[in-house]
C-alpha cells in the first residue's frame, strides 16, 4: 500500500485557553478525496492552517508527502511550496495580474520554470482559454473559482487542499466547481481535501469527516 | 517578482504617474540648478584666464569684470591708450594686455588686442597665421563654425556689440587669416585682431607707437566718440587692460594706486565673480532646497501610496506566500515597487532637466553666448540619482517591512 500523501496524528491546537483540535488523526492516500466537514468556527479553517504548515500544532505532527511539516517557517514555506495546492472562498487569484499571469507566477513560485503549453491546456480544461488575458475582477464567481483552481493545479501538488471552494455560488457553479476539482486531482494524481459546510459536496465526495467537538474542561 | 512589481504599478496607474511627476519635477529641478550653476562657474573660472585685474573706465567693477574678461557686458567706458605703458613701467606688473572693444560681426565680438591674449587662454592657431597688420582677424572656433567663415574671407565689423549694432564699417573690411582651434573659452567667440584695426574701423588716427595720440579726422563715429568724452577729436584709447601681476606686493599696491590716484577703476576678477556668484547663487540655494522638498514630498507621496496598497493588498500577499513566495520575495516586490517608481522619475527628470536647459539656450542668446553645454552630463547627476532611488526605496520600506510582522494564517482568516 502507497504511503499516505497526508497524515495527521494526534493533533491538538488551542488558541489561548480555548481548545479547537484534540488528539486528531487522519489520513489521506494517494488520489483519495475527502470533505472535511463542520459548521462555521469548527476548527476546518485550523487544520487547513496546521496541515499548510501556517499554524505550529500544540502536539502531534503532520506528515505531506511523508515528509514532516515542522521546524522554520522556511522549511514550511519550501514544504508547502513544493506539496500543496491551496484554494481559498474569495482570494483566489493576484488582481493585478491576467488569469496567465497568475498561473506563470505559481509555477514560477513552486520553483519550477512557466510552461505556456502546460498553462494553456490547464485553462481549456478549466473552461476558461477564452479568458486567458482576463484580469481577476473581470471575471465572473464562477470563473474566478475554476481559475483559483487551475491555479492551484498548475503546480502540480500532491495535496490539493480547497477552503470553502464553493460556498459563494449557485447551484450550478458550485455542481461545475466540484466536477472540475475532482476530475483534475484525478487526472493531476493530486490527493483532494475539501474543507466545507456546504452540503451540496456531499452529492460529490462520499469520504466525508465531520470535526469532532472538543469539550471545554470545566 | 520584478514582472509582479510592475503589474502592481500599472494596477493603479494614476497613483503611479502621479508620484513618477511629482520625483521627475524634483530630479528635473535639481538637474538644472546644478548643470546651470556648475557650467557657470566653470566659465568664469576658465575665462578668468588667470587674469588677477581689470583696469577700465570708472563705473561698476562687475560690469568692467563682465565686459572685459567674460564678453557678456557693456564696457564702462574707454581709458587713455597712456594707462596701458603706464601699468607696463610698473615693476609690480608682468603682463598687461590691452582690449578695445565696440564692433561685432553676425553678433560675435571683434576684440582689439595683442597675440598676449590669445596667450591667456593658451589658444593655437588650426591653422593660418596670427594677426600682425590693421585689417587682419583670427577667429575662434565657434566663430568659423557658426559663420562658415574661413581664411581668406573678408568681413565688415558692424557698431555695437551685438547683432543689432547700427551701421557697418564698410570702409575698413577685415579679412580672416587664422582661424583658432577649440579652446572651451571666451576666445571661441571671438574675433581677434589688432587694437590698431578698430582704431582703423572707427576712423580714429594713431601711429603704431603706443604712445599715439590721433588728430581725429574722422567723424563718422560721432556717438562713439561721445562715449570717449571727446566731442572733436578721436584719441585712441582702449577699453580695458587685462593685468597679470609679477609678485603679491602688487595686488596690495596696485588697486588702490590706481583707484585712487587715477581716473580709471581697477576691478579685480576673483572678488566680483564671487560677489555675482554670491548674488545668483543664493537663488540657487533657494530652488535648490526647494526641488529636495519636492523630492522628499515625492518620497511620502511614494510612501503612502504603498502603504495604502500593502494593506490593502494585505490577503493578496498573504495568497503569494500561501503560493511559495518566501517572506524576502514579497518583501523585495513591495521594494521594487518603490524603486521602480523612484527610477521612473529619475529618468523623466534627467530628461526633462536637460530638455529645459536646451530649450533655455534655444530661447536665451545670453546662454548660447556664453557656450552653455545643456547635453553636458554631471558627476553630480549620478549623486541625484542615487539620492531619489534612496527616497524611492526608503519611501518603500515601512510598508515592506510589514511583511515579516504579519500572521499569516491570521491575515488570510480575514481575507478568505
Amino acid at each position: 500500500m502507497a504511503a499516505p500523501v497526508l497524515q495527521l496524528s494526534g493533533l491538538s491546537y488551542r488558541y489561548g485557553s480555548t481548545p479547537i483540535l484534540h488528539d486528531f488523526s487522519f489520513s489521506a492516500a494517494p488520489g483519495e478525496h475527502s470533505l472535511l466537514l463542520g459548521p462555521s468556527g469548527s476548527g476546518k479553517t485550523t487544520l487547513i492552517n496546521l496541515v499548510a504548515g501556517l499554524l505550529t500544532p500544540d502536539s502531534g505532527k503532520v506528515r505531506v508527502a511523508g515528509e514532516l511539516m515542522a521546524g522554520s517557517a522556511a522549511a514550511r514555506d519550501d514544504l508547502r511550496r513544493r506539496g500543496i495546492g491551496i484554494i481559498f472562498q474569495t482570494l483566489r487569484l493576484v488582481e493585478a495580474l491576467t488569469v496567465t499571469a497568475n498561473l506563470r507566477l505559481a509555477q514560477r513560485l513552486s520553483g519550477r520554470t512557466p510552461d505556456e503549453a502546460e498553462i494553456k491546456q490547464l485553462l481549456e480544461e478549466v473552461g476558461l482559454a477564452h479568458r486567458a488575458s482576463a484580469r481577476p475582477r473581470a471575471l465572473s464567481q464562477g470563473e474566478a473559482q475554476r481559475a483559483a483552481v487551475a491555479r492551484a493545479l498548475v503546480t502540480r501538488p500532491d495535496l490539493l487542499i480547497a477552503d470553502e471552494p464553493t460556498s459563494a455560488l449557485d447551484d450550478a457553479n458550485a455542481d461545475r466547481v466540484a466536477r472540475l476539482l475532482i476530475e483534475r486531482a484525478d487526472a493531476h494524481g493530486s490527493t483532494l481535501l475539501i474543507a466545507t459546510h456546504d452540503g451540496r459536496l456531499k452529492a460529490h465526495i462520499a469520504n466525508a469527516l465531520v470535526l469532532p467537538r472538543v469539550e471545554v474542561p470545566a | 517578482m520584478l514582472s509582479l512589481a510592475l503589474a502592481y504599478l500599472r494596477d493603479r496607474v494614476l497613483t503611479t504617474a502621479l508620484n513618477i511627476l511629482l520625483l521627475g519635477l524634483a530630479v528635473a529641478t535639481l538637474v538644472i540648478l546644478l548643470i546651470f550653476s556648475t557650467q557657470i562657474g566653470n566659465r568664469f573660472e576658465r575665462d578668468a584666464a588667470g587674469v588677477q585685474l581689470v583696469v577700465g573706465a570708472k563705473g561698476s567693477p562687475l560690469q568692467l569684470i563682465l565686459s572685459s574678461l567674460y564678453q557678456i557686458d557693456a564696457p564702462t567706458g574707454n581709458v587713455p591708450l597712456e594707462s596701458v605703458n603706464m601699468l607696463r613701467r610698473d615693476p609690480s606688473v608682468a603682463l598687461a594686455v590691452p582690449l578695445a572693444l565696440g564692433d561685432n560681426f553676425r553678433g560675435f565680438r571683434i576684440v582689439g588686442t595683442e597675440p598676449a591674449y590669445l596667450g591667456l587662454y593658451q589658444a593655437r592657431l588650426a591653422r593660418g597665421e596670427m594677426f600682425a597688420s590693421p585689417g587682419e582677424a583670427v577667429i575662434g572656433a565657434d566663430v568659423a563654425r557658426t559663420t562658415g567663415m574661413d581664411l581668406g574671407q573678408q568681413f565688415l565689423g558692424s557698431h555695437g556689440l551685438s547683432s543689432e549694432g547700427a551701421g557697418e564699417h564698410d570702409h575698413s573690411p577685415f579679412k580672416a587669416v587664422g582661424v583658432l582651434e577649440p579652446t572651451g573659452s571666451v576666445v571661441d567667440r571671438l574675433i581677434i585682431v589688432s587694437v590698431e584695426s578698430v582704431w582703423d574701423a572707427h576712423g580714429i588716427a594713431h601711429d603704431d607707437a603706443v604712445e599715439g595720440e590721433g588728430d581725429g579726422e574722422h567723424s563718422e563715429h560721432a556717438d562713439h566718440a561721445a562715449e570717449q568724452g571727446n566731442g572733436h577729436e578721436l584719441a585712441p584709447e582702449v577699453t580695458a587692460i587685462l593685468v597679470k601681476y609679477r609678485n603679491a606686493f602688487g595686488a596690495v599696491r596696485l588697486p588702490s594706486m590706481i583707484n585712487r590716484q587715477t581716473d580709471m577703476q581697477a576691478a579685480v576678477p576673483a572678488i566680483e565673480t564671487a560677489r555675482l556668484l554670491s548674488l545668483f547663487g543664493s537663488g540657487i540655494e533657494g530652488a535648490r532646497l526647494f526641488a529636495w522638498l519636492l523630492a522628499l514630498t515625492g518620497g511620502l507621496s511614494i510612501f503612502v501610496a504603498l502603504l495604502q496598497a500593502a494593506t490593502s493588498r494585505e490577503g493578496e500577499l498573504a495568497l503569494l506566500r500561501v503560493m511559495g513566495a518566501s517572506r524576502l520575495q514579497v518583501f523585495g516586490t513591495i521594494l521594487m515597487e518603490g524603486l521602480l517608481t523612484a527610477a521612473a522619475g529619475c529618468v523623466l527628470g534627467l530628461l526633462s532637466g536637460h530638455l529645459a536647459l536646451a530649450a533655455a539656450v534655444v530661447s536665451f542668446d545670453r546662454l548660447r553666448e556664453i557656450g552653455f553645454d545643456p547635453w553636458g552630463p554631471h558627476i553630480g547627476e549620478l549623486a541625484i540619482v542615487g539620492a531619489v532611488l534612496a527616497i524611492g526605496v526608503i519611501a518603500a520600506l515601512i510598508p515592506a517591512l510589514r511583511v515579516f510582522r504579519t500572521d499569516l494564517a491570521l491575515t488570510l482568516s480575514r481575507a478568505r
